[in-house]
């Protein structure tokens, strides 16, 4: 396994103090924290610095990690001495099975020794935790409903009380009309429960996979339209993609670039459904050959009078 | 270390919003005491239908601001109002991101 270097990831020195360390960490926590942060590192970072803050906020847990040395580096290849902790009243401990499976098995190495045999206690019954899980579907699906296999990282405790990460795959159905920051349970698919216990149930958020076409907005859903200069200015009849299908779409003589039309009912469906914004982008066609820049002239003499700039005081 | 496990069968249903999970559903979902969830709604963070505790009902939004704002608290040391707080500007923040999504970034 590789050894952490939990001063590194708290940005301490070793010989911090208790409240340089707690500082350190709280500053870490909120600029890391998986509720906070965008950042798709932040969960894995945060972990992290959780593990190294256990370890490092408890006295004996510090002293017995002081004990590696110093010498140690981050990543490096790494065995616990045989007597590393003796001497020590029991640095493990204080952590359940279900919190030890986000540590890491150098963490575990040291401090995991506390668990063997929990759990196997016949008479003990309790309801399995219940979990949560994002995922990710394309907005067609919210149109049309969709079945999809999901796969979920479940931890997991075995009969010695090792836990480890387990993939699992569940086939989920999602009904239309479903949206972003909407949340499906599942019930009984958490975590099993303890003797007999019920299972936990599974809570699934939906967001949406980044579209190359449309944008989302609650249930409306927007679509740039790209156009010719004389389709914005005289009007014309085009052809619009959508969610739902292909559309005949009327703009409008006098459309101006950004100009957003409704397309009532044709966002995200539903009770109330969205509705489709298509917003104007008027395309000018390249000037790149004689004809037409001789156009291109011919125009600037007919709108002679134009000014572009007017707003501007120009 | 990690396993492969057989593919198992499940439905979704999407109640219509509001959805209904008790005081109790909505505790264990969140691995917090009922305290902790009386005092979100005294703060004014959720705000279920039915009067008394006992009739209250949430909807799966509330569930999500209940999840974030006792993660926000037990991880950041923060007290409910300030929790409370974080979790208004988060959404805010969400909101604008989306905003500006949709006004095009590219």
């Amino acid at each position: 396994m590789e050894f952490k270097d939990y001063y590194r990831i708290v940005g301490v020195p070793r010989d911090a103090t208790a409240d340089d360390i707690k500082r350190a960490y709280r500053a870490l926590a909120r600029k890391h924290h998986p509720d906070v942060s965008k950042d798709p590192q932040a969960e894995a970072r945060f972990k992290e610095l959780g593990e190294a803050y256990a370890v490092l906020k408890d006295p004996v847990k510090r002293a017995a990690y002081d004990r590696l040395g110093a010498d140690w580096k981050e990543g490096q290849e790494f065995r616990p001495p045989p007597d590393w902790n003796t001497g020590f009243e029991a640095p493990g401990g204080g952590f359940s099975p279900g919190e030890m499976a986000d540590f890491s098995d150098f963490f575990e190495a040291l401090f995991g020794g506390g668990f063997t045999g929990r759990g196997s206690r016949a008479s003990f019954h309790a309801q399995g935790e219940d979990r949560h899980a994002k995922v990710l579907i394309d907005l067609e699906d919210a149109y049309h409903g969709a079945t999809r296999t999901i796969t979920l990282q479940v931890p997991e405790v075995d009969g010695q009380g090792r836990a480890s990460l387990r993939e699992r795959r569940l086939n989920v159905t999602f009904p239309r009309g479903i949206h972003a920051g909407r949340v499906l349970r599942l019930a009984g698919q958490g975590s099993p429960g303890l003797g007999q216990g019920q299972a936990g149930d599974l809570y699934l958020e939906v967001e949406f996979r980044r579209h190359p076409r449309y944008r989302v907005e609650e249930r409306d859903v927007y679509l740039d339209l790209p156009v010719a200069p004389w389709e914005a200015a005289l009007g014309a009849s085009v052809k619009v993609p959508t969610p739902s299908g292909m559309v005949e779409l009327k703009v409008p003589a006098g459309s101006t670039a950004s100009s957003k039309l409704r397309l009532r009912g044709r966002g995200i469906p539903g009770s109330t459904p969205g509705d489709l914004y298509v917003v104007l982008q008027i395309v000018l066609p390249p000037a790149d050959d004689d004809a037409a820049r001789a156009f291109y002239r011919d125009m600037a003499g007919k709108f002679g009078a134009f000014n572009p700039r007017a707003k501007l005081g120009g | 270390m990690v396993r492969k496990n057989d593919l198992l069968q499940a439905t979704g249903t999407v109640p219509e919003e509001p959805t209904e999970l008790t005081l109790a559903e909505v505790c264990r979902a969140c691995a917090v005491r009922t305290e902790f969830i009386v005092e979100l709604v005294e703060e004014g963070v959720l705000a279920p239908v039915g009067q008394e505790p006992e009739r209250w009902r949430f909807t799966y939004a509330h569930l999500r601001r209940a999840r974030v704002a006792s993660r926000l608290q037990r991880d950041l040391g923060i007290n409910l109002a300030g929790a409370a707080l974080a979790l208004e500007l988060l959404e805010e923040i969400e909101a604008l991101r989306t905003r500006i999504q949709v006004l095009g970034d590219n």
